[in-house]
């Protein structure tokens, strides 16, 4: 039998003739080229598209660049703006805050629950599968699209609807009080590849331990306390994470919505990104200011200052969640 | 064992009280009605988007639900209105192109991560999922300075390269799915005196085919869906604009016509639904192998 490079000593393996050590310390070699050379797309790639600029962010944030001239630098003027002058950055920071704090809950709580309900449906599992999975993939502008126009107050097929039984439809997109809840509704209809994430981990919980359960005289209630909640514990904190990371870069919705539903966008085709934010702010998110600032303004250097915090902010939260997982996931579901 | 205990009399099924029967069909019935309910909220937006894209313009401006006349000339007319099959061309061509190359040189990264042991291979791992977790926003002021350098600002180019040299995400997939590969296949194959490149090339990539196949899926549809990148590097280049980009822009350029908007809007989500329809089980198992459990 031949010994395939396997890593470690073998007993015996000292008393191998030298030949054959040569051999095969040569085979070693020619491994360790093949993996050198398999991983290579990798290594070029993570080092040009994303620890060469890492560096340069970090760089870039205490200069001046507008990319005309060559950067100049300015010292910590970047990060004192941020911190004190810009009236903008901290509104944004709230608005992607509230979508953390409010949007991903409820889209996990949703989607948990749509699949709840799907995996106790007696028939049709699939059809309904299909239907809740579908509008996940409408691209984004597309979705957006979509949704300011069945939101729009004037014409708009929800306040047709709403007036028809009696009630007067808020402003929606149009409102800086609803914009938000208005892309928090969108989201929710996106909540499809959550909710068959979901949907597999419910199917897989053991049948048994609903059984035994039972009999043990476990209502719904505590079934699901002790029963199903811990065994999709993993997968519970895997679309947390997932939904905190998309929440911190939420970009495509906002921006579209802004720039279609503000009165008088027609016409501004020359740069539609003057109604960023639009109503008042409402939903300049983070992202959204750090591309205004970077790529309408031209302030290189302070977006590069604003893309740092948000790295930051970006690993803090990853660590924190990932950390204190083992506190709640339950162990035997999963994730070693 | 020899002392089964025999069944000296046929099994009855329990009756159910008649109370608990009733409540049962009930709970059915309830659940039943929240699931059709929720069921039609999802579709609604679909159907309201069919139904305004056939409208007039006068009536796309009043509060009629339901077109009358029908008219299918707007489908024609959003061709006239903005280069859409141009746009077409240049998100096939992104998506493809963005999709060949990642697979190229995604799956030797994946397969060294996951079938070869070397030293440092789980710290390479760790560094493959933080830059897929950190948003791209991250890194995207010297990618922009970059590209710019490189006078390919105003084209796809910036979007397209990246994936020809590892995409994260699909690293992160496969390698998950090559691990559910046992050993025993690439040892024999070892044994039988094939390379390291040959196993990969030959034998695992035809046992990953469905994680192969839902990466594709996933990689074409972000590369179709993307917003952000085209309108990054695009944005000053209506010749090389995205379906996003321009859809995008689409309402600036024509008016307030909701009735074109809508046709226009039906038309990009039209080939991602039809793709999905044509490879539902792929998604499925592609969407369930991003959750993992192990």
């Amino acid at each position: 039998m031949t010994v395939s490079g396997v890593a470690g000593a073998r007993p015996g393996a000292l008393a191998v003739a030298p030949e054959r050590r040569a051999a095969k310390r040569k085979a070693q070699w020619r491994r360790r080229r093949m993996v050198l050379l398999m991983m290579s797309p990798w290594i070029v790639g993570f080092t040009v598209f994303f620890g060469y600029p890492l560096i340069a962010n970090a760089y870039l944030s205490f200069t001046h660049y507008d990319l005309l001239s060559s950067p100049r630098w300015i010292g910590t003027r970047n990060y004192d703006f941020m911190f004190s002058g810009d009236k903008q950055i901290w509104p944004a920071v709230k608005n992607t805050l509230w979508f953390i704090a409010i949007a991903v809950p409820l889209q996990v709580i949703f989607a948990f629950g749509v699949a709840q309900i799907v995996a106790r449906a007696r028939s049709g599992v699939g059809f309904f599968r299909t239907v809740f999975y579908l509008p996940t993939l409408a691209p984004p502008v597309a979705a957006t699209l979509a949704f300011v126009f069945l939101f729009n107050p004037a014409t708009g097929p929800v306040n047709t609807i709403l007036s028809k039984i009696g009630i007067e439809g808020p402003l929606w997109f149009q409102s800086p009080s609803w914009s938000k809840p208005s892309l928090t509704l969108l989201a929710l209809w996106g909540v499809g590849n959550a909710m068959i994430i979901f949907l597999a981990a419910i199917l897989d919980v053991p049948k048994h331990l609903h059984e035994s359960a039972e009999l043990d005289g476990a209502g719904w209630f505590n079934r699901m306390r002790y029963v199903t909640l811990p065994s999709i514990s993993p997968v519970i904190l895997f679309s947390v994470v997932i939904g905190v990371i998309q929440g911190l870069q939420y970009f495509d919705q906002a921006y579209v919505a802004s720039t279609v539903a503000a009165p008088g966008a027609a016409g501004n085709a020359a740069d539609s990104s003057i109604n960023l934010g639009y109503p008042e702010g409402s939903t300049l998110m983070y992202p959204v200011l750090l591309y205004q600032q970077g790529f309408r303004y031209f302030n290189m250097g302070y977006a590069a200052a604003m893309s740092i915090m948000l790295l930051l902010v970006s690993l803090v939260v990853t660590l924190l969640i990932v950390r204190n997982s083992n506190r709640w996931v339950h162990a035997a579901g999963g994730v070693k | 064992m020899a002392t089964a205990v025999p069944v000296s009399r046929p099994l009855v099924r329990r009756e159910v009280p008649r109370e608990i029967r009733r409540r049962r069909f009930l709970v059915a019935v309830a659940e039943h009605s929240v699931l059709i309910g929720l069921a039609i909220a999802f579709l609604a937006p679909f159907v309201f988007i069919v139904l305004t894209s056939v409208m007039t313009d006068h009536q796309s401006l009043s509060t009629n639900l339901w077109p009358q006349p029908a008219k299918f000339s707007n489908y024609s007319q959003v061709f006239k209105d903005a280069p859409l099959l141009t746009y077409a061309g240049n998100t096939f061509l992104y998506a493809t192109l963005a999709t060949v190359g990642m697979l190229i040189s995604s799956v030797p990264v994946a397969y060294a991560l996951a079938c070869m042991r070397w030293r440092g291979r789980n710290v390479v791992f760790g560094l493959v999922l933080v830059s897929m977790m950190l948003p791209p926003q991250v890194t995207v002021v010297p990618q922009y300075v970059m590209w710019s350098k490189l006078h390919l600002i105003g084209t796809i180019w910036p979007l397209v390269l990246p994936n020809w040299f590892g995409d994260a995400f699909s690293i992160f997939l496969l390698r998950q799915f090559f691990l559910t590969i046992p050993r025993d296949y690439a040892d024999a194959a070892r044994v039988d005196g094939l390379g390291e490149f040959r196993i990969m090339a030959s034998v695992m990539t035809r046992l990953a085919r469905p994680a192969l196949v839902a990466v594709a899926l996933f990689s074409f549809l972000y590369a179709w869906n993307d917003f952000f990148g085209p309108l990054l590097y695009t944005g000053e280049n209506q010749g090389h604009w995205t379906l996003s980009v321009g859809l995008a822009q689409f309402r600036h350029l024509h008016s307030v016509q909701w009735n074109l908007t809508m046709a226009a809007t039906l038309l990009f989500m039209a080939p991602v639904i039809a793709l999905f329809f044509a490879a539902q089980k792929k998604f499925v198992e592609g969407v369930n192998l991003t959750g993992v459990k192990g």
